[in-house]
């Protein structure tokens, strides 16, 4: 069998743009990511200018966000990104299917239809897991303001105000809240987008190996917004 | 109307991409809460780690390693415009 190159994986036979050599639509995302990285710049900068800008010592990690919890998420969103690749793979080679037994293997060869809806699902989960943490948060007594008055957080934080830094706490969720929301409002956007994708495109079998475009485009979209959360991971939760 | 020209590289294997990306997950978590390392030097291996998992995804999940100068840059332009940011910021503050 063949090995699949670049030349039908990397570069549809779309007509390009002259100058830039890619179809406007691929341009048009790249350019909305490049805005896109300097709006998270923007978060990311003021929050490390926020926390070591202070004498006072935030709240140490783990003391108040679920990291387990969270590092399952971030699996679910790096798994939500391979199967999306998957699915742009899938179409290159115009597996239009859901799922088809091959000879000679045991597990069936998916096709876009199957690749797609495992990234919209783990997209989901990935916002629903979110939900789930910020609600668990808010009903601890962290907010956007801090620590809630006699909530169970603001007793262990009297309790121990280092481990929970109780001096910067305010400042502490409302950069926590501000960078892990717009992170999921982009995630929403983006399984909305697949969504309507799937329903109106990818189910009714109007993508081919000639013409992906959609595929792509949602695919990079899809992609940085893992890349965002890979750093957001590290930054928020981990250090 | 204009076909781009072709090239030669194989496809990357995106399942192999996927296992490092796990595997230095795992790492992370484990270097930020089991092993006893100094403050700073977990620091810079938790970033050295993140950026190397960033750079997986946009080179091989978004295909940049692969596509043409001309549209990498788009994606470079604003990398040192952040880092002026952030440095022009954290001046701000030590000064």
């Amino acid at each position: 069998m063949q090995t699949p190159t670049m030349t039908d994986a990397m570069r549809p036979p779309f007509p390009a743009e002259p100058g830039s050599g890619v179809y406007s639509n691929k341009l048009g995302m790249w350019v909305f990511l490049a805005s896109d990285v300097m709006f998270f710049t923007a978060l990311i900068g003021s929050y490390i200018i926020l926390r070591f800008g202070m004498s006072t010592p935030w709240a140490q990690p783990g003391a108040v966000l679920n990291v387990p919890l969270t590092g399952l998420n971030t699996f679910l969103l790096i798994c939500s990104s391979v199967s999306m690749v998957k699915a742009y793979a899938a179409i290159a080679d115009g597996k239009k299917y859901f799922l088809r037994k091959v000879p000679g293997k045991t597990l069936q060869d998916g096709g876009l239809k199957f690749w797609m809806l495992v990234t919209i699902i783990c997209g989901a989960g990935f916002v629903g897991v979110q939900v789930i943490e910020y609600i668990k948060l808010v009903g601890e007594g962290f907010t956007p303001a801090g620590y809630r008055e006699a909530s169970l957080l603001a007793e262990h934080a009297a309790a121990d105000p280092i481990k929970y830094g109780l001096g910067v706490a305010g400042m502490y969720g409302s950069t926590f809240f501000t960078m892990t929301g717009f992170h999921g409002f982009h995630v929403t956007c983006g399984v909305i987008s697949m969504l309507y994708l799937y329903f109106t495109k990818v189910l009714p079998e109007k993508y081919s190996a000639t013409d992906y475009r959609g595929i792509e485009v949602i695919g990079l979209y899809w992609h940085f917004v893992d890349l965002v959360w890979i750093i957001l991971f590290t930054i928020v939760y981990l250090i | 109307m204009t076909t781009p020209p072709t090239t030669t590289h194989v496809r990357p294997n995106y399942m192999r991409i996927w296992l490092y990306l796990f595997v230095m997950t795992v790492a992370e978590v484990t270097l930020a809460f089991e092993l006893p390392v100094g403050r700073n030097t977990k620091l810079i291996l938790l970033l050295i780690l993140a950026v190397w998992k960033a750079l997986l995804v946009a080179l091989f999940f978004m295909h940049l390693k692969f596509e043409r100068w001309r549209l990498r840059l788009i994606f470079m332009v604003p990398l040192p415009l952040a880092a002026i940011l952030i440095t022009v910021v954290i001046m701000e503050k030590v000064f």
